[in-house]
């Protein structure tokens, strides 16, 4: 990790305000991305996966928000960035697409007309030639008929379709960063093959870096180079993906690689461990999976930092003395 | 939203009055409405001249120490006037809302309750009667009843009863396919008791909820009848019909009109402050709107 | 919305229509005292001028073909003669209906304009001070009596600094009574604006449309305003009716030739026919406005065509 990162996240903590008091739904969350590079994030639902995107492109609702920290990209603190700025990094230099392709598309406005905003936002161009790179948008994402489609409304595609769309409108502008939240949760397992190998292909062909946000671990090891685990608003392990499938140095990412059932099965839920996420109100101040995790000690009650280990990032006590299981290989999944 | 979120938010509940008085508004509003109650129960009292009593000044006197809304064209008192005048709108309005709640829920029900071929046919009658718009039909309804302050407080509650019905045959279908009336039902309840025991208490909060937000334009409406002559008749104090009697010497005495405009508008706009307040409080998903 | 859609809709008004007016027909027939009489207004009358006046009026028929020629007439727009005037019926609508049409559609613009604006304001940020300002005019525009804003609205503009002329028929004239009627319609329209606003900006699109670098500005006048409308849209014909009352109430305010007034006055002289006539032409119409929005919806949002 030598070169100069495309995204370098340190410390960032969002806070809500909620009925007079704040909740800190994320802490001290810190990473980087290089260029072209992909990086998976995963973690239970609620642990902060989605407001970290978010923030990034200052899209959390601004009078309840307090975002701490900061995320420099290209030289500028993405945190606390002036709207007139952040409007020419949003779309044009990060991109983000939804889980939820029906309802992040606007209903009442054709595809091509969603397109073509983005486009003459962002470039100097009339409106024909909004029009033909729509279109070849639309083809590049893999639609086949992309001029029916341009002036078709959200509602009349399929949702596979719509998701491919929504791609097409991320990337029209060749953005350096793609966040893809959940991209493919709403889809038929076919069609969430299909939209992973786009992915892969248009970040590798346009050179966009992706941060993959997933409760697929199995996408993650497949697409990622590297994968972030997430756990109640905190980053507790950050390592290359070859590396983290073998070894995982925490008890919690090592929970959820046992579980999970072939490594190769596309489309597997998130398994669960037993135990509930603490609340936001009421957090440890030490370990926050201490409830949940069979190797705790007392001494883990003590406030943690995150600390390198074996080429990882780590938060965890006894990272150093236990060993603990990947992935199950397929002859233990035999068994 | 998490577990985190919903347990940091369960205040426990205050009580009703509390929460209506939870705004400034509603405060103002509730304030006014006292006001112009008291004004209405006392204001044989409070009316320093009798209201009909003519000649108690110069004709179309304007404002003075003596009189202080000034004098109408035959020389009453407006002040006092405008005193007795409290004594129609809200009691006109509270009138005509009964009138439509009443008949209005109690078609509705029956309507829903019966289901099938009653439904069907009710329904397409309450759509149909909604094509009148709501004036056109209350001044049709004065045609036939004739001119008159009553008439016009029935004609106004009449031309509601629709779009009360509408709402209520709406509510009970909803409750209909609930399974406690299912259940009460199996048990053999009366069809009786299961509307008064079942239906009724479901269907009271929003019944409320819309016969509140209905009084301020009861009010306004009634009021507009008598402008237009059709409600209240001359010498009665009513604040339309006032409104309309100054009307030809607004140029020479606005002060014949302003008032009596004022009272209205201020009472309409208290009653509806608080309607508002009070839908909010009763209507959960208004309530989760704001 | 294809031409078999919109002409199924246009088909669907006739039942409506159908138990609307059986509805005038059966009010008109509770109205105490024979007809000739009313129709006579004290004027003394030979037995044998009576039944000559029953048989014009038809009135001596069975009630089940009054009743069918009742509609039949209302159908082809024929409402008998004027009580009082002895004229046609829709004659005199036809007269004043064009200076009705004018003040409602002054008002709708009015009304329009005022309550989007409001409601957009207020909708944008929610519980903010101008949010509480405009929600606060808002309610005052629904608790103004029309006819008292009307007459101050005169007093001030017209009367003192003498702007407007009150009467007339040019388009100057048109201005305060086009305020009187929209301001009411402003108050419930801004109020449906913004709560539909605030739904619209909590959804998944609009913060697509953020996240792809488009200005505020652009994000709330284009995808939430588009969506936004709606809603009110389909509240738009109830809104109709506010603006035929207000301008029932208007007209006599400024003392403007127009429906409202002719249905007043054929109210306190007992008038019937008129009465009968306007009650079945607004209806009508009413109901035919709420066809054409029902249509304007099908084209704003495309979901609806299928
Ligand atoms: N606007 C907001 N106001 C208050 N709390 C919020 C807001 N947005 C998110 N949260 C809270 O922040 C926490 C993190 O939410 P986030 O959506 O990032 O989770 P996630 O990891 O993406 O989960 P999922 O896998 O279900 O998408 C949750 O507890 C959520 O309730
Ligand atoms: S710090 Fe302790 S409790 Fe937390 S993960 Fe490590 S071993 Fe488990
Ligand atoms: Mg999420």
């Amino acid at each position: 990790m030598s070169d100069a990162p495309l995204l370098d996240v340190r410390g960032l903590g969002i806070s809500f305000l909620i009925g007079g008091g704040s909740v800190h739904a994320t802490q001290d969350v810190s990473f980087s991305v290089q260029p072209g590079e992909r990086v998976g994030i995963v973690g239970e639902s609620g642990c902060g996966k989605t407001i970290t995107g978010l923030s990034l492109l200052g899209l959390l609702p601004r009078a309840t928000t307090h975002v701490a920290g900061q995320a420099m990209f290209e030289g500028e603190n993405l945190v606390g960035l002036p709207l007139s700025r952040m409007r020419h990094v949003r779309g044009r230099k990060i991109s983000m697409i939804f889980q939820e392709p029906m309802s992040a598309l606007d209903p009442v406005f054709t595809i091509g007309q969603q397109i073509g905003e983005t486009i003459l936002t962002h470039f100097k161009v009339d409106k024909k030639q909004a029009r033909e790179r729509a279109i070849e948008a639309l083809a590049s994402v893999g639609i086949p008929s992309p001029a029916r489609v341009h002036d078709s409304y959200p509602h009349q595609l399929s949702g596979g379709m719509r998701q491919r769309a929504m791609i097409a409108i991320a990337l029209v502008c060749e953005p350096k960063l793609l966040i893809a939240d959940e991209p493919t949760t709403a889809l038929d397992v076919t069609i969430q093959a299909q939209i992973i190998d786009l992915l892969m292909e248009l970040s590798a062909k346009q050179g966009t870096a992706l941060l993959f946000i997933t409760h697929d671990l199995g996408v993650i090891a497949e697409t990622c180079t590297r994968m972030i685990t997430m756990y109640a608003g905190q980053v507790v392990e950050d390592a290359p993906v070859d590396s983290a499938l073998v070894r995982p140095r925490h008890p919690y990412t090592s929970g959820l690689l046992r579980s999970l059932p072939r490594l190769s099965a596309r489309g597997a839920v998130l398994p669960s461990i037993a135990g509930r996420v603490p609340t936001l109100r009421d957090m440890p101040t030490g370990c926050r999976f201490a409830e949940r995790c069979a190797h705790r000690q007392e001494a883990c009650a003590a406030p943690q930092v995150i600390e390198p280990a074996g080429g990882h990032l780590v938060r965890c006590w006894r990272h150093g003395e236990l060993v603990l299981p990947g992935a199950l290989t397929d002859r233990e999944a035999a068994a | 939203m998490s577990a985190a979120v919903s347990d940091a938010v369960l205040p426990r509940q205050p009580s009703f009055f509390t929460r209506l008085l939870g705004a400034p508004g509603a405060v103002i509003g509730t304030v006014v409405i006292v006001v112009v109650l008291g004004l209405a129960a006392f204001a044989p009292y409070l009316a320093p001249y009798d209201w009909n009593a003519t000649s108690q000044c110069r004709r179309l006197a304007p404002l003075s120490a003596e009189h202080w809304f000034g004098c109408d064209l035959f020389g009453r008192d407006i002040f006092s006037r405008v005193i007795y005048g409290a004594r129609f709108s809200l009691a006109m309005g509270l009138t005509t809302v009964a009138i439509s709640l009443v008949f209005g829920a109690l078609l509705g029900i029956v309507i829903a309750y019966g289901g099938g071929k009653v439904d069907r046919i009710g329904a397409r009658v309450i759509d149909a009667m909604l094509c009148f718009p709501p004036i056109i039909l209350a001044i049709l309804i004065v045609a036939v009843l004739g001119v008159g302050l009553v008439n016009a407080a029935l004609a106004v509650g009449i031309s509601g009863i629709p779009r009360f019905a509408r709402i209520t045959r709406a509510a009970t279908l909803t409750l209909v396919a609930r399974d406690f009336v299912e259940s009460a039902r199996a048990v053999g309840a009366t069809h009786t008791r299961i509307v008064l025991r079942h239906l009724l208490p479901n269907l009271a909060p929003i019944l409320i909820v819309i016969a509140t937000l209905d009084l301020g334009s009861a009010v306004l409406f009634t009021a507009t009848l008598s402008f237009l002559g059709l409600g209240a008749q001359p010498p009665t104090p009513e604040w339309g019909a006032m409104l309309n009697a100054g009307r030809e010497y607004v140029r020479y005495a606005p002060w014949t009109m302003i008032f009596p405009g004022l009272a209205l508008f201020l009472t309409v706009m208290a009653v509806n402050l608080v309607g508002d307040r009070l839908s909010l409080i009763l209507d959960p998903r208004q309530r989760d709107r704001s | 919305m294809s031409a078999r859609a919109i002409l199924g809709r246009l088909l669907g008004v006739i039942p409506t229509l159908l138990i609307t007016w059986t509805f005038v027909f059966g009010a008109m027939r509770l109205v105490p005292g024979d007809p000739v009489l009313l129709m006579l207004q004290g004027t003394p009358i030979s037995d044998s001028a009576m039944e000559a006046a029953r048989a014009k009026l038809g009135v001596d028929r069975p009630l089940v073909v009054q009743y069918a020629s009742f509609l039949a007439n209302a159908a082809v727009g024929d409402f008998g003669d004027s009580f009082r005037s002895r004229q046609p019926v829709t004659k005199l609508i036809a007269a004043e209906f064009p200076k009705t049409l004018e003040l409602a559609l002054g008002g709708f613009l009015v009304g329009v304009v005022l309550g989007t604006t409001l409601g957009v304001m207020a909708g944008v940020r929610p519980n903010g001070w101008v949010d509480t300002l405009c929600m606060t005019t808002a309610l005052v525009g629904l608790s103004l009596p029309s006819f008292w804003i009307g007459m101050i609205l005169i007093q001030v503009f017209a009367t003192q600094l003498g702007w407007v002329p009150v009467l007339g028929s040019g388009w100057d004239a048109l201005i305060l009574p086009s305020i009187t009627v929209g301001l009411f319609l402003a108050g419930g329209l801004a109020r449906l604006t913004r709560n539909s606003i605030i739904e619209v900006m909590g959804q998944d699109y609009i913060r697509t449309a953020r996240a792809k670098g488009l200005t505020t500005v652009r994000v709330v006048a284009k995808h939430a305003m588009r969506n936004a409308m709606i809603p009110p849209l389909t509240l738009l014909g109830i809104q109709f009716a506010l603006l035929i009352g207000g301008a029932v109430v208007t007209e006599t305010v400024f003392a403007r030739p127009g429906i409202g007034k002719l249905l007043v006055q054929a109210v306190l002289e007992k008038d019937f026919p008129v009465v009968q006539g306007i009650v079945v032409l607004t209806t009508g119409v009413y109901v035919l406005i709420n066809v054409l929005i029902d249509i304007a919806y099908g084209i704003i949002d495309p979901r609806v065509q299928e």
